[in-house]
């Protein structure tokens, strides 16, 4: 054998492309914000002052063109529409956040001095100008009112949905559907009024009572209740309705104890988004539950408060000190958005509990 | 506990498509019975007659006449839920209740009908279905977990742990087999042959060696082109049917010429 040494040969892979390092998005979006705020400091405004909003927008765009430019250079054409397109949906996502943290930022600052104040969430507003007082009465109505509506909605837009899955067929289910769905529409302001209609016809003109205002809610809830139920019963697969009626167990056990418990999670969440949809309601409790600055505990006479009126009330009518009105205005939002955020809370773990396990 | 099924004539229908056409046979107490037939004659839509389990499809119906022990299971004025606590069924899918734990899903046709049962009972008859059902050994240290996180294999062995647990009369089987591997099917297989001696058991099958394995008579079935019903063509004792067919469909079939 007379074979010399052979130098080693590197033998490309035929499935290697050129690649960015992980980092580069980052690098590139930190030169964009920078080149694109720099320009922004020099030339300025009209008016001659920073204008850093219109900096931050021109470095987000200079980095969406150049991290495609890079990418179409360095990996190919493919890969550069794929980070194009991630770019853009991040960039979506972090649009819709900015709203959403700005919102809490503001009412966190505006409204937790008073929040915390000792007497706000211990007092009504009862012989109150100006500083002190409280919002007791507005969350003692505003769970009151919305408890009611949600004992109304729950079980009839429950039942509502799995008639619509498990039994209905043919007119009376399309029906249904059809009016459902035309509720769903119902500016919250018509249901006030036709609540009010129906009340005073029973109990005289001029009625204003906590029930009332549960009934208007239920109004705009039960179609919330029905169409979210019914997509998830929907999903229960047949399957299991099979196994259960084929161990001879009758229809409706089966739908009691086989399709619900394994749509309970879903259920529950549909529930938490129609009570965080309505809690807020302002108009229709305006109307026939009125506005007062005393506690009442009784939602079956006189008027009662709620926290989304309370806010617009203290709002619009300031007394002789103003600020101190729109103090409790910001707790009072503060207040109904904590609310919210408890009942999902209370919601997610329900669901963790009954949701169906997976896993062994 | 096993009785006699004896079908006389029955259409059965999806809407107006006639699905099955004709079928009349009789399946003895404490046999096997195998149907078998291509993709789309009919087999599951028959073996779900059997059970009324067929009417739960909407638009779905039957035509003639299906006697259990002499009673008919179409008369009038009978009771779906009662029919179905003396037919239990196994699916094709292995379908466990996911809400449900392993012990849970043995004692679904008992807890889900309301039947109070003290817990040493229920505990023995757990153990009982399981063992009945091969699977005892491999769940007895978890039987508290979710029924769901079994294999394939394991989740149908419970679903039949399930339908023994109710103690019914006959157990229809759709394709039981169709998702396992070979040892969970010889394992099954064998639980038939023992299940064999108290109830009356249908098995639907494209497992021609299956059917030869566990069954005492077949049935096939057949149909003639997309959109015809299918239609029994033979039923005779499985080594007939398998050796000496009178029908030449039915040799095709079963030599593997057609299907
Ligand atoms: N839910 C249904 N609605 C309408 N037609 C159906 C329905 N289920 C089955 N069919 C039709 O009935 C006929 C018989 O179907 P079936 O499921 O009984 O066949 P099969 O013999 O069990 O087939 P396979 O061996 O593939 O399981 C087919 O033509 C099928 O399309
Ligand atoms: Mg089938």
């Amino acid at each position: 054998m007379t074979t010399g040494t052979q130098a080693p040969r590197v033998i490309a892979n035929s499935y290697t492309a050129g690649k960015l390092p992980r980092w580069t998005p980052w690098a590139v979006l930190a030169v964009a914000l920078v080149v694109s705020l720099g320009a922004a400091a020099i030339m300025g405004s009209p008016e001659g002052e920073f204008n850093w909003i219109l900096g931050i927008i021109g470095g987000v765009v200079l980095f969406v063109f150049a991290n495609w430019l890079l990418s179409r250079l360095v990996e190919g054409a493919r890969q550069a529409t794929n980070r194009l397109i991630t770019s853009l949906v991040t960039g979506a996502f972090v649009l819709a956040l900015i709203p959403l943290i700005w919102l809490t930022l503001t009412v966190v600052v505006n409204g937790l001095p008073t929040f915390l104040n000792g007497t706000f969430l211990s007092q009504s507003m009862r012989n109150v100008v100006g500083e002190g007082g409280g919002a007791l009465h507005a969350i003692v109505g505003t769970l009151l009112i919305t408890g009611l509506a949600a004992v109304i909605s729950i079980p009839v837009g429950l039942m509502t949905a799995i008639y619509l899955v498990e039994y209905g067929t043919g007119r009376l289910a399309k029906g249904i559907t059809f009016f459902v769905d035309v509720m769903t529409g119902i500016p919250s302001i018509v249901a006030g009024l036709a609540t009010y209609a129906v009340f005073a016809l029973i109990f005289g003109e001029g009625v204003r009572m906590g029930f009332a205002g549960s009934v208007a809610l239920s109004i705009l809830m039960i179609p919330v209740v029905v169409r979210s139920s019914e997509e998830i019963i929907r999903l229960v697969p047949n399957e299991l309705r099979e196994a259960s009626y084929a161990l001879g167990v009758p229809k409706w056990r089966t739908i009691a104890k086989v399709v619900l418990p394994t749509s309970i999670a879903g259920i529950t969440t549909g529930i938490m988004l129609s009570i965080s949809r309505v809690i807020g309601e302002t108009a229709p409790l305006l109307i026939v539950a009125g506005f007062t600055a005393s506690m009442n505990y009784n939602p079956f006479s006189e008027r009662m408060m709620s926290l989304p009126v309370f806010v617009y009330t203290q709002y619009v009518s300031p007394g002789t000190d103003a600020q101190f009105y729109f103090d409790r205005s910001w707790a009072g939002a503060l207040t109904l958005i904590l609310i919210v955020a408890l009942l999902n809370a209370i919601a997610r773990i329900v669901s963790h509990y009954f949701s169906p396990k997976t896993g062994r | 506990m096993s009785k006699r099924i004896e079908v006389r004539d029955l259409d059965v229908y999806y809407g107006t498509f006639r699905a099955v056409e004709g079928v009349t046979l009789t399946i003895e107490p404490r046999t096997v019975t195998a149907f078998i037939g291509p993709s789309g004659c009919g087999k599951s839509t028959f073996i779900r007659t059997l059970n009324r389990m067929h009417e739960v499809i909407p638009g779905a119906r039957v035509d003639g006449e299906v006697l259990i022990d002499g009673n008919n299971l179409y008369g009038p004025g009978v009771d779906p839920v009662l029919v179905r606590r003396q037919v239990g069924m196994v699916f094709q899918r292995p379908n466990p209740f996911p809400t449900m734990s392993i012990r849970e899903n043995v004692l679904a046709g008992v807890r889900l009908n309301n039947t109070r049962m003290p817990k040493q009972e229920a505990d023995e008859l757990v153990e009982k279905s399981l063992m009945g059902a091969n699977l005892w050994n491999e769940v007895k240290d978890r039987l508290d977990k979710p029924g769901s996180g079994l294999s394939g294999g394991q989740q149908q062995r419970l679903c039949i742990a399930r339908t023994i647990a109710v103690s019914p009369e006959v157990i229809l089987m759709d394709e039981p087999c169709s998702a396992l591997d070979p040892i969970s099917t010889l394992a099954i297989e064998d639980l038939i042959e023992e299940l064999k001696t108290e109830y009356t058991i249908v098995i639907v099958t494209h497992n021609m060696q299956q059917a030869s394995r566990v069954s005492d008579k077949t049935a096939f079935f057949n149909i003639e082109g997309t959109g015809k019903p299918g239609k029994l063509i033979e039923y005779d004792d499985t080594t007939t049917i398998f050796s000496n067919p009178s029908v030449k469909a039915t040799e095709d079939y079963v030599s593997g010429k057609f299907g």
